[in-house]
């Protein structure tokens, strides 16, 4: 039964994960965008570092990371007089107000807080990608499209709201596709992070089973699960696939790119 | 313990030389950097191989797919679209779990259940299936003019291939090319979390590195150091493939504009 809902925790991983990280991507290109070099270097950083590191290192380094972060927060805030410093050779000592979750909630909290370290870990990373999706977006608009704004009397900020943003999608989408496609494919990752999914019940359901501790003794069924395992996510890849083609021609309506134009002289 | 010392025992721990037990407490940065970067030999390993043989075999599936035989096309498209569709991680859990229950029939096979080559085996698949369509899609976007040129001249067959297909192919789709080299070099990161058995501790890069995060309890240090090489290994990729390319397209006018040297400006 354990094993059908963690189907449901990587579809919910990736319902959440998506906007998320497409959040950080926003805010990332128009960091790198800003006029004020500070910001900007942070956004091109961001982008640049994530990029060029191999994912799962990140996944590794940033839930322990993040983790130990929000330990010695929450600790400087509710200890302040703790004398013994926190890095005692190999441990990491917070007091036990600070522990995160508290060891003494109940189960559920501590799979919530590892799931959800592993949500941010996720977005932070694919938030890297799409902003670079984006900031080319924001760059293939049409500069025409923006002195017109300007000629109209736009602030820097409504143009930017009011015509940039509507239009950058479009530009934006093979990208955030190809993005989407990749998020899907690193969701088995989780099992790394800690939390129970697909993977981890596959290796669990899979393993040899001898008489003596199970009703249902079998051999090594490994291969047929994570042969499940690729169907679903070949289903789920080629669904995407075509939602994200309907999409597409959906969003060049009336755009001034090739697709659009194809649109409307068929439409006359 | 020096660190020239240090780095005598274990600049070649992965391959099995040097000393033979790991270092057990109080580990320098020295060792750390040593023994990590000692993994990445591994990688490379895993990351070049796969690349070679994976372009040959990448230029084989582009053109299978783009052949109007169907008995050629049919699978190639299929092979590209499973490898394509379903995560890098499940191909490796699902490999090996085929390749454990296949030396069990033919116990020659015995090699294929170990990373240097079972693991070398499914990167290798996987970037051929990448690659062949990144190349198919270069294939198709051939200028027209080209091969009606090679055809007026008389020019066909394998000789057509050799001279004119196949070098416009590689021009077409090396930016992406280079793009899918960088991803398969950060797929290598994933093996050691594969299942493939690391045998006398000797591991690659991210088993090293998450060994010292484990005894410490400190991902601050074997981690960046880790992406530091990782970043390095990314660097050396796009020159090398930027020096290819550039030799792809030396035939073609060059965008920089030559300017009258200073003595000529002089005396104008």
């Amino acid at each position: 039964m354990a094993f059908y809902s963690s189907f449901a925790t990587v579809l919910v991983l990736l319902a959440i994960t998506a906007p998320v990280a497409l959040l950080f991507g926003f805010a990332g290109a128009t960091a790198a965008r800003s006029r004020f070099l500070p910001l900007s270097l942070l956004g091109k950083g961001y982008t640049a570092i994530v990029r060029g590191v191999p994912d799962i290192v990140f996944f590794m380094f940033f839930v322990i990371a993040l983790d130990q972060a929000f330990e010695y927060l929450r600790h400087k805030a509710k200890c302040p007089d703790w004398s013994e410093p926190i890095r005692q050779g190999n441990d990491f000592v917070v007091c036990a107000q600070a522990k995160l979750p508290l060891s003494t909630s109940p189960q559920w909290v501590h799979e919530t807080y590892g799931f959800s370290l592993a949500v941010l870990t996720f977005a932070i990373v694919f938030g890297a990608f799409a902003a670079n999706v984006l900031f080319g977006a924001m760059k293939a608009v049409p500069r025409a499209q923006l002195e017109t704004a300007e000629a109209y009397g736009m602030s820097h900020r409504q143009t930017f709201w009011r015509i940039l943003v509507p239009q950058m999608w479009v530009y934006a989408l093979p990208g955030l596709s190809n993005l989407w496609m990749i998020l899907i494919k690193a969701t088995p990752l989780l099992f790394l992070l800690g939390v129970e999914d697909i993977v981890y019940w596959a290796r669990e359901l899979g393993a040899t089973k001898s008489p003596k501790f199970s009703d249902y003794p079998h051999g090594n069924w490994h291969a047929y699960y994570f042969f499940g395992l690729l169907v679903f996510y070949l289903m789920l890849t080629s669904v995407s696939e075509r939602v994200f083609k309907r999409i597409t021609v959906r969003l060049s309506h009336g755009q001034a790119t090739a697709a659009g134009e194809a649109q409307r002289k068929a439409a006359q | 313990m020096s660190c020239a010392q240090t780095i005598q025992d274990y600049a070649l721990r992965s391959i099995g030389y040097g000393e033979r037990l790991l270092p057990r407490e109080d580990y320098t940065l020295c060792e750390q950097f040593t023994l990590i970067g000692s993994g990445m030999i591994w990688n490379v390993y895993y990351g070049l191989v796969a690349l070679l043989f994976g372009f040959f075999a990448a230029t084989g599936l582009a053109m299978a797919k783009n052949s109007t035989n169907s008995w050629l096309r049919k699978p190639a498209e299929f092979f590209i679209y499973v490898f394509r569709g379903s995560p890098l991680f499940i191909q490796f859990f699902f490999a090996y779990a085929v390749f454990l229950s296949l030396k069990q029939s033919f116990p020659i096979l015995q090699p294929l259940t170990s990373a240097w080559l079972g693991a070398t085996l499914v990167l290798f698949f996987n970037t051929a299936a990448y690659s062949a369509e990144i190349f198919y899609g270069a294939l198709r976007s051939i200028p027209k003019g080209d091969l009606e040129a090679a055809d007026a001249y008389g020019i066909t067959g394998w000789n057509r291939f050799k001279r004119i297909t196949w070098p416009t192919m590689l021009r077409l789709a090396w930016p992406s090319y280079t793009n899918e080299a960088i991803f398969l070099f950060h797929g290598t990161a994933l093996v050691s979390f594969s299942s493939f058995p690391v045998r006398g501790q000797k591991g690659d890069a991210l088993y090293y590195a998450s060994y010292f995060a484990d005894k410490t309890f400190n991902p601050f240090i074997p981690y960046p150091i880790l992406a530091f090489y990782f970043i390095l290994l990314t660097l050396m990729v796009i020159t090398v493939y930027g020096m290819i390319g550039k030799r792809l397209n030396r035939h073609l006018p060059q965008a920089t504009i030559r300017r009258p040297s200073f003595m000529r400006t002089l005396f104008r």
